[in-house]
């Protein structure tokens, strides 16, 4: 017999975010350490921009008074607490929502986030300079997977450990599209010899930020081609991080949360899902990378926003109008300062 | 005792005060000279790197509250005191009765007023302080509650004077908050300070949560054998949000918000991942005019529309009722003790602090001409705020004061400056005497149970007198002792 236990709607949905917001601290360190691979000398602030692009952040960027150069973009993403798009912001929005879910959270991974955004607070811009934005990135990175492990040992397996697992899934396979993007906005040699190393350094990178280097060398002709990069990260089956395999974890979620516990609303969800994965499988990767590997990637970002929504319909949302436009942020009501507190009384008088 | 004492502490002088741990109690046992031992074993920079450690870990855990000045926000923890503060069975024995019995005065005094009247018919308390009281809400009238319990969560504020007598300060019976901290504390404890506890055995603090749940089952409407339970919280804004994370995860219940409730047909539900599900016992954290936007605060967000409904309607428990602010005002305060003898037909088994009224001619001129030796306190508010402190204050503040008590004599009581009792505290210059007091918690469905200690807040700043959290106090572990030592021969 299985508990019956109760999950408000407001706390799946923050099981799901909390997981994509520390998901996106993770792989925003992967992306910074492979641009930081990527810098050839005299087109560093190209190579950094690129980061900008792959985000979609220009606009962002270019408002909060940063110009384009490499040290201002990384401090966009690691010190600028008010851009919505960077490490602390994201810290700070995780830790955030396990607040709201601590009735649901063990307490090693509550404490483990709060350590965590304590030393991600206390970052300086010494911090980014030379071999310690590498190191950075590391502790970034091993940040993110400390939650992971514990959070594998030690949530309670109901219903929000299904929300918690789709938002990191969701959020992973739209950060590999943007990984293999990054590719497309860096600079190379013309032609000939010297662009044939430089785009064979840049794949490897690709793969190690994705953290499938060895597993694709281990499977991939000797002498491989771009094309088999973005199979293996598109479409791997094994590989943690290629998207297929992310959409296909979403499947099998939905389906669990179906069968085991009768939240028959997985309908629309489960229908997105099954689409994405058909864009992921019908066509040639020659064929993708002949007609445009950018825009398709494009496509496929789209579609996770909507397997996200219907997914945020069918669960978080359904008792309350859809904010429009709001699909890719968490619908977290936030009160007036005056309300929210509930009277001076609570205070320990 | 003395010996051990002048050894460990040498220049530990508690003047006029109390002291909770070097004055001599006889059924103390030898829990004292054991403590002491022990801490001049562990030695003073030891005992300072471990209490840092202990308040990083409170960091580490989010065990903190959140201060509002202005438009600020700030995080802090409850700063934590290594050196606890012993109780004795017997002294326990009588703070709990007292306690029961305060708690018990309480409830028929507020089912009586909401209902019949009789203690104001019969000239126990005057009309206008309890009609014309804000916290006095219409609504409540003729409205019985489960088990006659309006008070289902109390903390009595107690405190001890110079002859070591306890004193009733305040009592607090509409969401009082702390009790958190008297469980985390005790964890601390046993984590970071297992060698000065072992051996001597205490009560236990682990049965708050089972015990809250039991309350709330028992006020459940329908007797529904295993009512759904929620706790109402407004939000991780509010400054004692940890508290309300902790007795949800401790009873075990969700911790919800206003906007995941809905009222439906006079009925309460969660919104849940599957739709609408019943609620039948709400602990809420929040006070009665932000419950019901539809009754109280039209503005409010943090309420549930319908929810005062449901609940006259029979078909959800809230738990503490509407309207208990009544009773915990501290004019109310200043009648407690004929309100007790009045129902209970017994004397408080714990006294009241002699309390001056300013709204009665006699009390406000006693206080006008005594001003620099009183405590004036203004009656509706809590937190240490508006608190002047008679003998401590500057010519332009006891200006300010009467200022104020001209200006609106009732909303003033005042009250003999009480030389609260002091313990050992760890502060920056060394172990010295600092003030203190106690917050019991008593928990109150069918029948009332009071959890053993409470939470013992302490003046972290040398001579002060202000214990209050959000004015610099911090706390320690409670110890009741659960072993009678004798008391020796004379």
């Amino acid at each position: 017999m299985r508990f019956d236990t109760v999950l408000l709607a407001r706390d799946a949905e923050g099981l799901f975010w909390m997981a994509r917001y520390l998901e996106r601290v993770e792989n925003l360190a992967r992306l910074i350490d492979v641009t930081q691979s990527f810098e050839s000398p005299g087109y560093e602030s190209e190579a950094w921009f690129g980061l900008i692009r792959i985000n979609a952040d220009e606009k962002n960027f270019s408002e909060r008074g940063f110009s384009p150069d490499a040290d201002h973009v990384k401090r966009f993403y690691l010190l600028d607490r008010g851009n919505p798009t960077s490490v602390p912001h994201n810290i700070e929005d995780a830790r955030t929502n396990a607040r709201t879910l601590r009735p649901l959270m063990s307490t090693e991974m509550w404490r483990q986030i709060n350590v965590f955004h304590r030393f991600i607070s206390h970052l300086t811009p010494a911090d980014l300079e030379g071999d310690s934005l590498s190191r950075l990135c590391t502790r970034l990175r091993e940040g993110v997977q400390a939650h992971t492990g514990i959070t594998e040992g030690t949530l309670y397996r109901d219903q929000g450990w299904y929300f918690y697992h789709m938002g990191r899934v969701i959020e992973r396979a739209d950060q590999t599209t943007r990984m293999l993007d990054i590719k497309y906005t860096t600079m190379l040699p013309r032609d000939g010899e010297a662009k044939r190393v430089a785009e064979l350094t840049q794949w490897n990178a690709v793969l190690r930020a994705a953290a499938g280097y060895h597993a694709f060398k281990r499977h991939a002709r000797a002498n491989f081609r771009a094309e088999d990069v973005v199979e293996f990260l598109l479409r791997d089956p094994s590989s943690p991080r290629s998207v297929l395999l992310c959409v296909r974890r979403v499947e099998a979620y939905l389906d669990d949360l179906r069968r085991i516990y009768g939240l028959s609303r997985s309908h629309e969800s489960l229908e997105a899902a099954e689409y994405l994965r058909e864009i992921l499988t019908e066509k040639s990767i020659s064929h993708i990378l002949a007609t445009g590997l950018h825009d398709y990637l494009d496509v496929v970002q789209i579609h996770l926003q909507i397997l996200a929504g219907a997914i945020g319909r069918a669960f978080f949302r359904d008792w309350r109008p859809e904010k429009p436009g709001a699909t890719q942020t968490q619908s977290q009501t936030i009160h007036a300062p005056g309300d929210r507190t509930g009277g001076r009384s609570e205070a320990l008088a | 005792m003395n010996e051990i004492f002048s050894s460990v502490l040498p220049d530990y002088d508690p003047g006029r005060y109390f002291c909770e741990l070097t004055r001599s109690r006889t059924d103390a046992g030898p829990v004292p000279e054991w403590l002491l031992e022990r801490l001049a074993r562990i030695g003073l920079p030891a005992l300072r790197a471990r209490a840092d450690l202990a308040e990083t870990e409170l960091i580490d855990l989010g065990i903190t509250f959140t201060v509002y000045s202005d438009a600020t926000a700030i995080d802090r923890i409850l700063p934590f005191d290594c050196i606890p503060r012993i109780l004795t069975y017997n002294e326990w024995d009588l703070l709990e009765r007292a306690c029961i019995q305060r708690v018990t005065a309480l409830n028929l005094f507020l089912g009586d007023i909401y209902g019949a009247g009789n203690v104001v018919k019969d000239g126990i308390i005057p009309a206008e302080l309890v009609y014309g009281n804000a916290n006095y809400r219409p609504e409540m009238k003729d409205f019985p509650v489960p088990h006659g319990t309006y008070v289902h969560v109390c903390g009595i504020d107690i405190i001890r004077d110079e002859f070591g007598d306890f004193r009733v300060l305040e009592d607090n019976a509409r969401t009082p908050s702390g009790v958190s901290y008297v469980i985390e504390n005790r964890h601390l404890m046993l984590r970071t300070f297992p060698d000065l506890m072992s051996g001597i055995r205490l009560r236990p603090v682990d049965d708050y949560g089972r015990r809250l749940r039991a309350a709330m089952t028992d006020i459940a409407p329908g007797g529904l054998e295993d009512p759904q339970v929620v706790l109402l919280s407004p939000g991780i804004y509010n400054s004692a949000y940890f508290e309300h994370v902790f007795l949800a995860r401790e009873m075990g219940v969700p911790l919800v918000q206003g906007q995941d409730l809905i009222v439906e047909n006079d009925r309460v539900y969660m919104r849940t991942i599957s739709g609408l599900r019943p609620v039948h016992t709400i602990y809420r954290r929040l006070n009665d005019d932000f419950l019901d936007p539809a009754v109280f605060r039209p503005e409010s967000m943090l309420g549930v529309r319908g929810l005062i409904g449901a609940w006259k309607a029979g078909n959800v428990a809230i738990a503490n009722a509407v309207g208990t602010g009544v009773a915990d005002d501290k004019a109310v305060y200043a009648y407690m003790p004929r309100i007790i003898k009045y129902y209970l037909g017994e004397e408080p088994l714990i006294q009241n602090v002699q309390t001056n009224i300013c709204r009665e001619a006699e009390g406000l001129q006693y206080t006008l001409d005594n001003l620099d030796k009183l405590v004036t306190k203004p009656v509706g508010e809590s937190g240490g705020y508006g608190i002047t402190i008679g003998p401590r204050a500057t010519k332009e503040e006891l200006a300010v004061a009467r200022a104020s008590l001209l200006a609106d004599p009732d909303n003033w009581i005042s009250q003999p400056l009480i030389g609260l009792s002091v313990a050992p505290t760890l502060g920056e210059d060394g172990i010295g005497p600092r003030h203190l007091d106690l917050r019991p918690f008593i928990v109150t469905g069918k029948d009332s149970w009071v959890l053993p200690g409470g939470l013992t807040r302490v003046a972290m700043k040398r001579g002060s007198l202000i214990v209050n959290s959000s004015q610099g106090g911090g706390s320690k572990d409670t110890w009741v002792l659960a072993d009678r030592f004798e008391e020796a021969a004379p």
